[in-house]
This record gives structure tokens, sequence and C-alpha cells, in this order.
């Protein structure tokens, strides 16, 4: 039987996952950027300071970027806290962690560490190592160049060195004295270096970077959108999609069957209700694609589920965080269609038909949850922020009878998915004591998720809990190996 | 008619934000040929189904500041206004705006008259004075400021924590009214005739005028509860017994809030008095009781034939505003003769007058007597110390 501090402890951990995975800093649609910010901040001291080892355990999870960039820093200034093995263990999971983080933010963080002026042997070693792991440096140094430039200084790296030879030993001189040479050998340097001067070349350039030159050209944004579509990665495509569509330009072809559901979800919401009826078998076929991928060999086996939707007005989410709410319910949507054998949706505002769904309205969550019982699934899921309004704290009524009265025997399993972080709580919000809650940022995780939420009930120890993050860090540590060679 | 009659606005559950509590109201068959003026959508037209409407009879807010006139000044309506062909200007009060106030006014946004104006207009309105004396009294507001006699009033903006009630409130669908509680104290119930006019004005509640007693609960009450829902569930034995239970418990909040929280708007029997009638609307504006320290409601409403409420905005009155509408009141009552208000209300003559000049209307009385009434009250002082 565990302690009672175990039991907090294991609360704790749930209560830090389900932040980490949803927040980020930004604004929401009931708290602005400053609480969300401060809540988070509290909740990662809190978290260093009683459970150093768990804390660290928790990057192997699918947590956000935002976090994962914000536990390593915590980590790496207080290194001199630690004892030699969770330094090692530590120094392990943050390398794994780094490198499946996008370029920027690891960039970003470098940035972070050296103004907070952490710079022990630790961060200096890891740093490196990242940096000596990159493909293409050469690449970096073109489009993070102040990033690249930072980190080289504060890590003490003199870039002609033999760990940083990708690109050669050019890349000191193009950092620190770019217009000190003539020319360069490394074509990439070579091709900013004529962009200055040469229209033609830019468009060899990275999108972002070639961005800055076109303005200093004065190239028109249409003709400057289309030569340059070739070299935009595939989310910079989805993102000036519409854009370029608004100045006339079709020449960004987003190859939309190919996109992440997610992102796909958001896109889709974003286009106006006339151009989803237009394209209605395009994007159909775009996010069920995108769901089937996700879906995998799971394809099918989750039997009859029902899924309870929210797409109240809460549901818009914020200037910062356009309709999240809403595109992680429509991209869970399309998923459990993939996953479940037999499969009803249900949305608060009582609309059918998915494609078209806009934030709107109140949120009549136990009446739903009621009508979701009525076609006895197996599985029941909720996508809400649990701002159940209509009336408030029926949803949670109607659960908690569903559970005492009906289905003591939990044939029924009940999951709520929450996509937005209350930073007045500390957690997500939950709608009942009697069904587990986990926080979710992309519906991508959605089965890991309901896997996490088990240990929410209240009925798995800390020692099940722990077993289960070691597990994953050792599957992330494992996969990080084999992909190493490559 | 004498008592508000919401019939037909259905209430449903309330939305609570630190100490304001929204409760919307909703009708199942909207009003169709009342209609929020066309061009006063301005912006919101975004928001608002703009289709093609049948002929409608049109209407304009109290205190509306648009571009009425030909020569591009901005005017505030005067009183509520009710047109059947959607062109004529309404009855306006021109306004002088100071350089930095006009600058501040976006050019094509839904906007108020300052407020205080709006509600001492109330008053004027009600008690029949005329509008150019009005004008001349809040020209002299907008030149000199209030005279500190005046109680305060403050803009919704104002309001701790309505702002961000407003804008987190999720607008139901076909909801045509709110009313608005601030630490459970009614401030204000607003009614229109269609969903759509309801998303152009919803913002507009933040630039409406709350009194004193608002603004003080707003800072000082801490955050007010839900009310939750509960289910009894010994009775529950089947899927069916638990929808039972979930219709009573909308049920109840319904019959809870229009019987307790908003009996002091709805129970009050009204003076009402009839502006105008245009085909089956009328347009009329009610006065409370002015009972002193209790619940009094100002306002202006517009009924269809069968006496339904398709129009609605109230002020709730501060306690100064309820006793200088009591002390007109009774002068109105005794056909403005001083002496017999006085035996009316049990004080002499010169105390009614000095109770007047306290109450703000000492330019109802002529100088020399209220000179004599002041003189009266320094010899009582004196012969009594």
């Amino acid at each position: 039987m565990d302690s009672y501090g175990d039991v907090v402890a294991a609360e704790d951990v749930l209560l830090f996952v389900n932040a980490a995975i949803t927040s980020t800093g930004q604004r929401e649609f009931h708290t602005d950027a400053g609480e969300q910010r401060l809540s988070l901040d509290f909740l990662h001291a809190y978290m260093l300071g009683n459970y150093r080892d768990l804390y660290a355990g928790i990057l192997a999870l699918d947590i956000n970027d935002h976090n994962a960039a914000l536990v390593i820093r915590r980590l790496l200034e207080t290194t001199g806290e630690a004892t030699a093995d969770q330094r090692r263990s530590e120094g392990r999971l943050i390398a794994c962690r780094l490198a499946t983080l996008p370029p920027q933010r690891v960039y970003r963080l470098f940035g972070a560490l050296g103004r907070a002026g952490v710079n022990n042997r630790r961060t200096r070693a890891i740093m490196r190592d990242w940096l000596s792991a990159r493909p293409d440096l050469a690449f970096d140094a073109v489009k993070y160049r102040s990033g690249l430039k930072r980190a080289l200084r504060h890590a003490h790296l003199a870039p002609g060195r033999a760990h940083l030879t990708p690109a050669g030993e050019e890349l000191g001189a193009f950092l620190f004295a770019p217009l000190s040479r003539p020319r360069y050998t490394t074509p990439l340097f070579e091709t900013w270096r004529r962009a200055h001067y040469e229209k033609a070349a830019l468009y060899e350039l990275p999108y972002t970077a070639a961005e800055g030159f076109a303005a200093k050209h004065g190239i028109a944004r249409d003709v400057f959108l289309e030569r340059i579509a070739p070299r935009m990665t595939r989310l910079e495509t989805l993102r000036v999609q519409e854009a370029a569509r608004r100045r006339g330009t079709t020449a960004v072809p987003a190859d939309l069957t190919r996109m992440p559901l997610t992102r796909l979800a958001t896109y889709v919401l974003s286009l106006p209700v006339e151009d989803r009826l237009r394209r209605r078998t395009e994007l159909t076929h775009a996010l069920e694609s995108a769901a089937d991928r996700v879906a995998g060999a799971h394809r099918g086996s989750w039997g009859k589920v029902t899924a309870v939707l929210d797409d109240s007005f809460s549901a818009s989410g914020s200037g910062q965080k356009r309709r999240r709410p809403l595109a992680v319910a429509l991209a869970c949507h399309y998923l459990l269609a993939a996953l479940a054998s037999d499969y009803t949706a249900l949305w608060t505002s009582g609309r059918t038909d998915a494609l078209l769904g806009h934030p709107y309205g109140p949120t009549p969550l136990g009446r739903r949850v009621l009508d979701a019982l009525g076609t006895s699934p197996s599985r029941l899921l909720i996508v809400s922020d649990g701002w159940d309004n209509a009336p408030p704290g029926l949803a949670a009524e109607v659960l908690r009878v569903w559970r005492v009265r009906l289905d003591p025997r939990r044939g029924t399993s009940i999951v709520h998915l929450n996509p937005v972080y209350d930073a007045a709580d500390f957690d997500v919000r939950r709608l009942s004591p009697s069904v587990p809650t986990a926080g979710i940022r992309d519906a991508e995780d959605l089965p890991a998720l309901v896997e996490v939420a088990q240990f929410a009930e209240g009925r798995t120890g800390l020692a099940e809990l722990t077993a289960y993050m070691y597990a994953r860090a050792a599957r992330m540590l494992s996969e990080h190996h084999r992909e190493q060679p490559r | 008619m004498t008592t508000l009659d919401l019939t037909g606005l259905a209430t449903r559950p309330s939305q609570v934000w630190g100490a304001v509590r929204l409760v919307p109201l909703v009708r199942a068959d909207p009003v169709d040929d009342l209609r929020l003026r066309s061009q006063l959508y301005g912006d919101a037209t975004g928001l608002v189904e703009a289709g093609p409407r049948h002929a409608y009879i049109s209407y304009i807010p109290h205190g509306f500041v648009a571009t009425w006139t030909g020569d591009g000044t901005p005017a505030a309506a005067y009183g509520t206004h009710m047109s059947a062909n959607g062109t004529s200007a309404p009855a306006t009060m021109g306004l002088r705006f100071h350089r930095g106030m006009a600058r501040r006014q976006a050019k094509d946004r839904l906007r108020f008259l300052p407020l205080h104006l709006a509600l001492e207009g109330y008053l004027a309105l009600h008690f029949g004075g005329p509008s150019t004396a009005w004008e001349e009294w809040s020209q002299r507001a907008i030149r000199q400021g209030l005279s500190p006699r005046v109680e305060e009033a403050y803009v919704g903006a104002e309001v701790r924590g309505l702002a961000e009630a407003l804008r987190i409130f999720e607008i139901h669908p076909g909801q045509c009214g709110v009313l608005v509680y601030v630490a459970d104290a009614l401030a204000a119930a607003f009614v229109v005739p269609h969903p759509d006019d309801y998303r152009a004005l919803h913002p507009t509640l933040l630039q409406d005028l709350y009194g004193e007693l608002i603004h003080h609960y707003a800072t000082l009450m801490p955050p007010v509860p839900d009310f939750r829902a509960r289910i009894p569930d010994e009775r529950v034995r089947s899927l069916a017994d638990l929808r039972g239970a979930v219709a009573e418990q909308e049920h109840a909040w319904t019959h809870f809030h229009d019987s307790a929280m908003a009996a002091g708007l709805l129970d009050h029997e009204y003076a009402w008095q009839t502006v105008h009638r245009l085909g089956r609307f009328t347009l009329s504006r009610f006065l409370p009781p002015f009972r002193p320290k209790e619940e009094n409601h100002i306002g202006e409403a517009i009924t269809d034939d069968r006496g339904r409420i398709a129009y609605l905005k109230t002020f709730r009155l501060s306690e100064n505003q309820v006793r200088r509408g009591h002390l007109l009141s009774r002068l109105a009552a005794n056909d403005w003769h001083l002496a017999h208000t006085a035996a009316d209300l049990g004080v002499d003559e010169a105390q009614l007058g000095l109770r007047l000049e306290s109450a703000g209307f000492a330019s109802l009385l002529r100088q020399d007597v209220l000179d004599g009434y002041r003189k009266q009250a320094r010899n009582r002082g004196v012969s009594r110390g």
C-alpha cells in the first residue's frame, strides 16, 4: 500500500504532466499569457525542488516543446544540486529530447541559457554534442544565423575545430566577419553572399532567410512566393497557403495528404465555410488519411466509441492560439473514427457536420454526455475545456450518478481529454473526480494519453507511475540510439 | 399592464465570472418585424447575417451616438426611437465633444452617449422635461464637468470583471437578452427583438452606465458561486430516470431565477407612459414606485400588440436617484405645489425646499424663495441652540 506521501507525489506528477502537455505560456480563452506563465513557472519550480528525478523523466513523455525547453533549462541551471548519477541520466534524457526538438527551439533555449548566464561544463558539452550532430551546419548558419552565433560564442566553441567540420573552416568567417571574404567555397555561403547583389540567388536560400533579401530587393510578394515555393518546409507551405491564394498565387502547393493531423485541422478551421463546402472531398480525404497514418496498426481496434466534442464559443481559444481547442476536437473526431469500429460523434452545439464546425454557443456538456451514454458505448471520450456551463456542473453529476448507480462495474471506460491549461487551478479543468482527465495538445498523442489517464483515476500508485515513466524513458533512449548511426 | 411581462423569453443557466453573473434570455421565436436600424450594425455586420429582410419597423436605442445628420457631426438619439421606413432621423441631441473625446471615437463603431448624461436625460424624459432644457444642462456638464452634487455613475468598462465576463460569455443560440447581476444584485436588464440584434449589441453593455452600488459590489465582493446542478442519486435506476432528473435540474434553475433573483425587477408595479405607437408596437417608458431603500429600475420598453416585451432596457437607480425620483414624483402628484407636498411628506415647507436643494433641484426654485427657506432654517438652528 502506498504511503500518503506517495499518493501526493503521484498526483503532483500527473498534474505537472497535464500542465506540461497543454500550456504553452500563451494566452488562452479564459486567462492571459502572464497568468499562464506565472502559474507554469511555479509548477516547474515546485517539481524541480521536490521530485528532481521524476521532473527529468517527464522529458520522455509527450510534453510540448515549450515545456521540454523549460525543463531542460531548469535542469541545466541547477546542475550543481544534482548527484553524479542524476547528472548522467539527466544528460542522456536531455540529449535525446534536444534531438527531437525543432532547431529554432533549441537555438532559442541556448540563447536563454546565455542570457541567464548558465555556462557550466555540462551545458557546454550538451551544446557541443547537439551542434556536432547537426546534419548541415552551413544550412543552420544561414537560417539560424544569430542563434548559432550566440551558441558558439556562449559554449566557447571555435568554429574551425574538428567536431564542427561539416561547414569547414569558413563557418567562423561566415558568422563573425561575413563580408571579409570575396567569395566562399561552401555553395550555400556563396549563394548567401551573392543574394546581396543578385535577385536570382536568393531563391536558393531557405525561405525565412530569402524573405529578408526579397524585402531588400523590393521583390513583389506574389513573384517571391511563386519562386521560393520549392524551398519552403512542409509547415511553411501550409502557413502561407491562404495568404498566397488571396494574392492570386496558386504556385505554393501544400500537399495536404502529408500534413500532421492537428495542423491540418487548424488549417481546415481557418477556411471560410464556403471554401470548406467547395473543397469538401479534398479536405475530408486529407483529414482521413492523416488520421489513418496516426491510427496505424490500431485501426478499428477500439470497438464501439462515442465522443462528446466541445465546439462551444470557448473553443475559439485566443488570438495566440486560434481555435486550438476546436482543432484538437476536430482532429480527435477523425482519429477516433479511424480507431473505432463503430463511432458516434456528439458536438455540444448539436451540429452533425464536423467539417463545417465553428466555435459558437454555450457548453451543455451534461446533456451531451447523457446522450452519449444513451448510445451504450464501450469507450466514451470527452474532448472539452471543462467549462460546463449550461447548467454548470451537470456533466459532473451525470458522470457521478452513472458511475455510482448505473455502471458501478465500470463497463464503460470514460476519459476526459482537456486541451486547455487552467492557470488558476494549476491543472487542466476536471469534470468529475470519478472520471480521469488528461491534458492533450496534439490529437496524435491520444492513444498514449488514454493510457496515461488510467493513472489519473487514483487507483494506480507512485510505483506503477514511476515504472511507466522509466519504461517510456528507456524506449526514448533506445530509439534515439538506433537513430544515431544514420 | 403594470408589471413587466417577460413571457416568450426563457431563462437559461447563468454564466459567472468573478462577481458578475450574466443570465441569458432566449426567445423560441424571434420578433422579425422589429429590428435594429440597419446602419447601426456598423462594423458588426460581419458577425451578423445581413440577409434580405422583409418589411419591418426599425428601432434605435436611447443614447445611441451616430451620424444622423447630413453634416456628419455625431449626435445622440434622444429616447428610443421607432420608425417604419427606416430612414427618418430620430430626435437627437447635438453633441459637441472635446477634441480628445471625439478622436477617441472610432468611425463606424456602435457607441453610446456618455451615459451619465443619458441617465439624467432619462429622468428628465420620464418627467416630461423639455429636451432643450436637458440639452442646455448637458452642454454645461460637458463643458464644466458634473457638479459634485451629482452622484457618481460608472461606465461598464470601469466595473471590475464586467469586460472579462462579457468577453468570455457564451451567447446561446436564439439569445435575445441578458440580465446582468453584480454580486447577485440585478444591475440591468436588456432585451432585443432578434438574436442578430443581440449579437451586435452585446459588447455595448460595456458602454452602459452602472450605478455606484454596482461599482462598489464589483470591486469589493468576492466571486459569486455557480449554482451547480445536483442530482439525488438514490432515485436513479435507469438512464431514463437520469434524463428526467437532468430536465428537473434545468427547470429548477429557471424557476429559482425568475421567482427569486429577478423578483426586484419583475414584481414591482410600474407607472407606464406611452410614447409612440407604430404598427403593432408600442414604445413606452416606465417609472418604478420610487420606494427608498429598495431595488428601483427605470427603463424603456417596446411591447407588441399582446403586451409582450420586444425591446427592454433598464437602469438600476442609485439610492440618491431614488430619493430624487421620490421627491419629484411626490411633487408631481401634488401638482407641483410645495406646501401640499410638504404636508404630504410630513415636513414643513422650508425643510422641503432645502431637501430639493440638496437633491440638486435648486434651479427649480426661485432664488429669493430659496434664500427665505435658508433663513428660516438658520433661525430655527439659532433658537434651538
